[in-house]
């Protein structure tokens, strides 16, 4: 199953890329292949922007705007500003004071 | 510090009792385990050290895969979040990894210095850096528990099947009860509404309509709901275009067109026009907030549709409300 594509915010550097094969590894959708010692994008429309390639990039050649990726949390977000709250007593800080931290 | 406990692998009546209850989010959010070290069997220091979360699902379904096998599970403060969401929110992450694998004193009882990760948890965890801060090198395991015995025979090695996330339909039917819950007092006040809109007629107001008419419309939207909640889910994949609120502004149409065949209110055609437009927009709702129950739903994608999606939600509820109110 695959879902709205048009602002997927997947972006792979193939130049800083060092071809160590962990995107391809942790990425749960196959969105990676490696290939000529280089990560490839095999299937980009299949990223669900959860982060795992980038976090896990050792020479941050990948991209992507992750986030918490349900409804709740966007309508959330449209009331209050906060797009990291889905709703939960006990989920609603961790990576957003992170965020704060860095200044996102 | 000590070990937390020996845990066994197999699951008691509570533990079954506790998965079918947190799936009916019945204590969800306190269905937690004392983050720290915990013996599966009887581990030694050559043993391999699991990490997971203290979500207590998570937990057992890590404890259960590992019958027969000689452990250490290491269990991350995540607030009792499953190890993909608290990932996600980055309290699974490295610097609660680091923190409890110095607060365990890991080192010392265990000789290799290899941790085994759960695949999802890789949104929080950042491999490089927990080896540099606690010398430990990270192993990602399979996505799902069940796969940890393939995974250890194979010499900590997941197949590229092991590697990916997917959601059959036996997945989509066990959260499917969870949304039906949370969503449950929200249909039922629409439902106490239009009970209470069934008796306006004219200039007046007649409690016996209400009782009649609501009680026919109210009897109609719980049917049409718990059908919308569960063939949503289940008939996911076969539902026409990609967008989850399109996908359910289908199905609740069709399952307006059938309630109102099947159950048969005397209703006139504007009256039950009004009532498809009403359903239309519920379950389009609804299945959009599933996009927080799958697998493999995008946040630019869920954030796109929410703000074209949820206006015309919104719109389309209330008028279909006012015009089942105004119908007769």
């Amino acid at each position: 199953m695959k879902y709205l594509t048009r602002d997927l915010t997947l972006r792979l550097d193939v130049d800083r890329c060092v071809g160590c094969g962990l995107c391809a590894t942790v990425c749960p959708h196959g969105v990676f292949i490696i290939h000529d010692r280089k990560a490839r994008l095999a299937d980009r429309d299949a990223c669900m922007e959860c982060g795992a390639c980038a976090m896990n990039c050792p020479v941050e050649a990948i991209e992507v705007d992750s986030g918490v990726g349900c409804a709740e949390a966007m309508i959330n977000g449209l009331l209050t500003g906060n797009e990291t709250c889905c709703g939960g007593d006990c989920c609603c800080s961790g990576k957003n004071e992170k965020d704060k931290e860095t200044g996102q | 510090m000590n070990v937390r406990e020996q845990v066994s692998a197999e699951w008691g009546l509570g533990d079954y009792l506790g998965a079918i209850g947190v799936r009916l989010n019945v204590g969800r959010m306190r269905y937690r385990m004392t983050p720290g070290l915990y013996a599966r069997g009887a581990p030694g220091p050559e043993s391999p050290v699991l990490v997971t979360a203290n979500y207590k699902l998570s937990f057992d379904h890590v404890r259960r895969a590992l019958a027969g096998v000689d452990a250490w599970i290491l269990v991350l403060d995540t607030r009792g979040i499953n190890v993909w969401c608290a990932a996600g929110k980055g309290t699974f992450g490295t610097a609660e990894l680091v923190r409890q694998i110095r607060a365990c004193g890991l080192s010392e009882r265990v000789t290799h210095r290899r941790l085994i990760l759960p695949q999802l948890g890789a949104p929080g965890i950042e491999a490089h850096e927990v080896k540099k801060q606690s010398g430990f090198a990270v192993v990602w395991g399979p996505v799902e528990a069940a796969d940890i015995p393939g995974f250890l025979k194979a010499g900590m090695t997941a197949s590229a099947a092991m590697r990916r996330v997917r959601f059959p339909w036996r997945d989509r039917l066990v959260v499917a009860p969870l949304e039906l819950v949370i969503h449950f007092s929200r249909m039922l006040l629409i439902g106490l509404v239009l009970a209470g809109l069934a008796g306006v007629s004219g200039w007046g107001y007649s409690g016996s309509a209400a009782w009649e008419r609501g009680g026919e419309a109210v009897l109609l939207l719980i049917a049409t709901y718990m059908a919308a909640g569960v063939l949503g889910p289940l008939l996911l994949p076969w539902l026409p275009t990609r967008a989850f609120s399109i996908k359910g502004a289908v199905l609740g149409l069709v399952l307006g067109v059938c309630g109102l065949a099947i159950l048969g209110p005397p209703w006139s055609l504007p009256h039950r026009f009004a009532w498809l437009l009403l359903v239309t927009a519920g379950a389009s709702y609804l299945l959009l907030n599933f996009t927080g129950s799958t697998t493999f739903t995008s946040p630019s994608g869920v954030r796109r549709e929410v703000r074209l999606a949820l206006p015309v939600q919104i719109v389309a509820g209330v008028a279909g409300l006012i015009a089942w109110t105004v119908a007769r």
